[in-house]
């Protein structure tokens, strides 16, 4: 196990050094200049040179992205704009922040998005395929599998501002969406998360009901299932013991990726219901050619897909003795 | 027989497949000895029977021959030219003399290409185009193996798993190969089908001079259909023999051991020989050293673990009668089951 | 068998399976009749859908009651399993009678070690406490021969040979002393040296516990090996029943003879064709009528009538010996005579 981490961590590092360096070269392939965006309207030749030379963008490419890397390490000054303590991820020219504390900010929301929708679509996904695939054929299938073949076809900008419509403007049972620190207020964070979970966790949940419902179909043929209930035991062991723990690894390693996706922002939902998480951030950093702040967002994105699949392969190995982790 | 020019030539073979482990950086740390040094020829019109049980390397030879998978090791000859190593072009021209006829006649056929079009197949690759046409071919094809020539316009799941494998032959047929390749070519088919399948293969051979290397682990249909018939185990070859050698006068301790474990359907009022090997076929990624047979052979000595014994024509032998063993069996105490031949055949 | 007013073991009468699929019913076995006496062993043959497996799985009730329309009576030991409760059938399963399968690798859990699957068996039927159930399977494991059984017993089956993983089935199939083991296809997937320990294992079991046994197999020589009694199916339905010394020295029923002449035999004649039987075996979707074998049998025009095709053959079972073919005797003396000949050398 110590074994496999180590190996993965590496690993995981070496990908998160080629994204950053490709983010980098592929960023200065645009033709724009941050140093003009950031100079403002009435800007001197000699100005343009102070401010490029302040954001650290008067080196050739190599050379900036080198700076970059021990930024991280021992923190960067960037003149008039101020210091950037290490770990330094940059230094944003829009905002005029460093791209650390932007993100350290903007993350809880998103975080708290990414989980409460997923705990959601967890348990109701999982929960309607599980019933779907023991009444298979019957009317709770139909139900199940017409009713998420509905939702995986709707789409969040649709969705999202019905039910705000709906549920908040007309009917008021749900609070307007906002966001409070689960630490200054639980239940006002739960209350204002509500609608984007459900909302977001609608068209997850059906993925979820027909992955799960299929996985179980399968493993519920398989013969191992059948010699459990030769040897005596129950259907509902049978189901639970045997059948479910076939159909946990895909549905695991599925939930792993899906759950750091949405780490790295749910730009839609958060547009539609006016959220300033990571989803944001990231749209705001590409439309204002904010060079640091991409590559930020970037590296957390990567970052959290790289971590959860470390997981992902850590919890099959525990599901599954069959597979050896080396 | 005479070997001075066989069509298949092959010497040392040998195919490792390699293990990955090791710490922090993945490197080759061992190896699957899956085949190891085999030596055979086949001659035109020939059948060789390979048997042996599961991990003895027989289907990978099959793939080594026809050059699907690349030899570690050894040397194949076809015809006298080396193609071990033969690259896509220089093997361009062989690739139609030698054909592979697989186990799952459900697997090894495409599903949306119609009967006509699989069995056309191998000739369009190939860019041959026999007189009147490769259609008129493909039903002289469907003819030989015993299908309905009207039906090539017909899918592979209208057929029966027998007829399918009818297919997958007439496919094999289709470019005039002086040598097939059959690996188990009957053992998913039902016990009543088999029989077709064998007799059509046997059609086959006899009539149009195949040669066959025939791969399965059924020993009675081995000894039916192959003349000479060599025994594998772990990746090595333990005895090779003309069929009536090798099942009358088996010399391998291990030969005989199988051959006593295959159950007959007959009710005999003497009990036949019982000879019950202890435990499983060891893994070939650590095989026993010396004689591989040794874990499980009721003689083995300690010279079995030092020396692997190399396969010859030890003392008793007819020629062409090759066994890997340092304590060979003695013909005297085998109870002879006789190899009868057909009687109007031989007159 | 012998005598009349006791019950046997096991007896099942008329028992019909139907399924309904999307293209209609499949009648997987359609009246079948057959006793097993304790202790015994009927060797059951038959080739893909001659109904040998379906019936079994019904004997154990693990058919798909939704899809399935059952008929006829399955008497184990007097009790009725067709009209017993799900709850009642589970207290049967793995305890009076338990079975095991071809495949042992996909037959066995992968995610649960040996041990604990046949202590599970154990337990459930027997309630002890968990480190006696152990001890159980432990001792089990040993019983079939698996070396080092207190090490392996934590095992999980894919660290286990292909030998060794049918002999941990077997031991879990017998960890609560059934009366009736059903073994369906268990050598198939074995290589032969490992099939002969295996039919070695079952036999000596079988004189230790007493238990009768279902064989179902395709292969008559493994017929010749273990049965005391066979029972020859064909479409759904018993074509031939005897001993296993009358089934294969004189067979009655054509099927039973062409499966025996298309088997190359390790001393049978060589280089010339084998008689196989042609064409292929029926859809149960849509069977033939009256005798399933007749579109294949070489026999039919020596009925008169075309009987062979319109009437369905009776089985008459005299002393546990009979076929249902329309020949009469006589006349399958003389028909099969040739068998004889090239059969007893």
């Amino acid at each position: 196990m110590l074994r496999f981490l180590v190996r993965r961590i590496l690993g995981a590092l070496v990908i998160l050094l080629v994204i950053s360096a490709v983010t980098f070269w592929l960023f200065y392939a645009i033709p724009r200049d941050p140093a003009m965006m950031s100079c403002g309207k009435n800007c001197t030749p000699d100005m343009l040179k102070q401010v490029r030379h302040n954001l650290g963008i008067d080196h050739p490419v190599p050379v900036q992205y080198w700076y970059w890397l021990k930024g991280i390490f021992v923190g960067r000054s960037y003149g008039d704009f101020g210091n950037c303590p290490a770990p330094c991820l940059g230094y944003s020219f829009a905002n005029r922040q460093p791209v650390l504390g932007t993100i350290l900010d903007r993350l809880p929301l998103t975080l708290s998005l990414a989980f409460g929708s997923a705990v959601v679509f967890i348990i109701f996904g999982v929960g309607a395929g599980m019933i779907a695939a023991v009444k298979q054929g019957k009317w709770q299938d139909k139900v199940a599998s017409s009713g998420s073949l509905i939702a995986s076809s709707l789409q969040i900008y649709f969705v999202g501002y019905l039910a705000m419509y709906l549920l908040v403007a007309q009917l008021g049972i749900l609070d307007n969406p906002s966001y409070t620190p689960i630490t200054d207020n639980p239940a006002e964070w739960a209350s204002g998360l509500l609608l984007p979970w459900l909302v977001l966790a609608l068209i997850w949940t059906a993925n979820y009901t027909r992955m799960s419902r299929s996985q179980l179909v399968e493993t519920l043929t398989e013969d191992y299932v059948r010699t459990a209930r030769a040897k005596g035991l129950s259907r509902r062991k049978v189901f639970f013991r045997f059948a479910w723990r076939g159909a946990m690894g895909p549905i695991v390693t599925i939930f792993g990726i899906d759950l750091a996706t949405l780490i790295g922002g749910a730009i839609i939902t958060e547009s539609v219901f006016s959220l300033q998480g990571v989803g944001r951030l990231a749209l705001d950093a590409v439309n204002k050619s904010d060079l640091p702040m991409v590559l930020g967002v970037t590296l957390l994105s990567a970052g959290a897909i790289v971590i959860f699949n470390i997981i992902v392969d850590a919890v099959y190995a525990l599901i599954d003795p069959r597979i050896r982790l080396a | 027989m005479s070997n001075t020019n066989p069509l298949l030539d092959v010497s040392g073979l040998t195919k490792h497949f390699p293990i990955k482990g090791g710490f922090p950086i993945r490197r080759t740390v061992g190896a699957v000895q899956a085949v190891d040094g085999l030596d055979f020829q086949v001659s035109a019109g020939e059948s060789l029977g390979l048997v042996g049980e599961s991990g003895c390397g027989k289907s990978t030879t099959g793939r080594l021959i026809t050059r699907l998978m690349e030899p570690t090791a050894g040397t194949i000859k076809y015809q006298g030219q080396d193609i071990t190593h033969a690259g896509r072009k220089q093997l361009a021209p062989i690739r139609s003399e030698i054909q592979m006829i697989f186990q799952d006649p459900y697997a090894s056929l495409n599903p949306r290409q119609t009967v006509g079009k699989i069995i056309a197949g191998p000739m369009e690759i190939n860019d041959i185009n026999p007189a009147g046409g490769r259609e008129k071919r493909v039903r002289e094809l469907l003819e030989i193996v015993g299908l309905n020539p009207e039906h090539f316009n017909r899918f592979p799941h209208e057929f029966s798993g027998g007829q399918r494998q009818r297919i997958g032959v007439a496919r094999a047929l289709a470019l005039e190969p002086k040598l097939i390749v059959a690996d188990e070519p009957v053992s998913a088919l039902d016990v009543s089908i088999q029989a077709q399948v064998v007799n059509l293969l046997q059609k086959v051979q006899q009539e149009l001079g195949i040669a066959f290397v025939f791969i399965a682990h059924d020993l009675a249909i081995v000894r039916h259909f192959s003349q000479r018939v060599a025994v594998m185990y772990l990746g090595k070859i333990m005895e090779i023999a003309d069929r009536e050698d090798l099942y009358d006068n088996p010399r391998h301790p291990y030969t005989r051991a199988l051959l006593s474990a295959v159950p007959e359907a007959t009710v005999d009022e003497e009990p036949r020989e019982r000879i019950r090997l202890v435990g499983d076929v060891p893994s070939p990624i650590n095989p026993p050293s010396g004689c591989r047979f040794r874990t499980r052979c009721w003689k083995a000595t300690e010279k079995c673990a030092s020396e692997a014994p190399p396969l010859v024509q030890v003392e008793g032998n007819k020629p062409g009668h090759l066994t890997a063993c340092h304590y060979p069996e003695t013909p005297e105490t085998i109870p002879a089951p006789r190899l009868s031949k057909d009687p109007e055949a031989a007159a | 068998m012998t005598s009349t007013d006791q019950q046997p073991f096991l007896s099942i009468k008329d028992l019909k399976v139907h399924f309904s699929t999307e293209d209609g019913v499949v009648k997987a076995v359609d009246g079948l009749s057959f006793d097993l006496a304790k202790g015994q062993t009927l060797g059951i043959v038959g080739e893909s859908g001659s109904g040998k497996s379906v019936t079994n799985l019904t004997i154990l009730g693990l058919h798909d009651p939704a899809r399935t329309s059952i008929e006829g009576e399955i008497l184990l030991d007097g009790q009725d399993l067709l009209t017993a409760s799900e709850r009642e059938m589970e207290r049967l399963r793995g305890n009076k009678m338990s079975m095991i399968f071809q495949d042992a690798l996909a037959s066995l859990s992968p995610y649960h070690t040996v041990g604990i699957q046949i202590a599970e068996t154990y337990r459930k039927h027997t309630g002890c406490s968990k480190s006696e159930a152990r001890k159980r399977a432990i001792e089990m494991l040993r019983r079939v021969g698996i070396p080092q059984p207190d090490m392996r017993v934590d095992d999980y089956p894919h660290q286990f040979s292909g030998g060794m993983r049918q002999r941990a089935m077997i031991a879990m199939a017998l960890v609560c002393d059934p009366e009736l083991l059903i073994a369906d296809e268990p050598t198939t997937a074995l290589d032969v040296t490992v099939q002969a320990q295996i039919m070695d294992l079952l036999k000596d079991l079988q004189q230790e516990f007493g238990t009768a046994i279902i064989f179902i197999t395709h292969d008559l020589g493994v017929i010749a090996d273990i049965a005391d009694d066979v029972l020859v199916m064909y479409g759904g339905r018993c074509v031939e029943r005897g001993t296993k010394r009358e089934v294969l020295r004189d067979p009655q029923h054509p099927y039973t003879l062409g499966l025996m002449n298309s088997m190359p035999s390790l001393n049978g004649p060589v280089d010339v064709p084998l008689t196989p039987i042609p064409g292929a075996p029926p859809s149960l979707l849509n069977p033939p009528s009256g005798c399933r074998f007749h579109p294949r049998c070489a026999f039919t025009e020596k009925v008169s009538g075309g009987k062979c095709s319109s009437e369905r053959p009776l089985l008459e079972i005299v002393e546990g010996r009979g076929s249902a073919c329309h020949l009469t005797a006589e006349q399958k003396q003389e028909l099969f005579a040739d068998f004889a000949a090239t059969r007893q050398h």
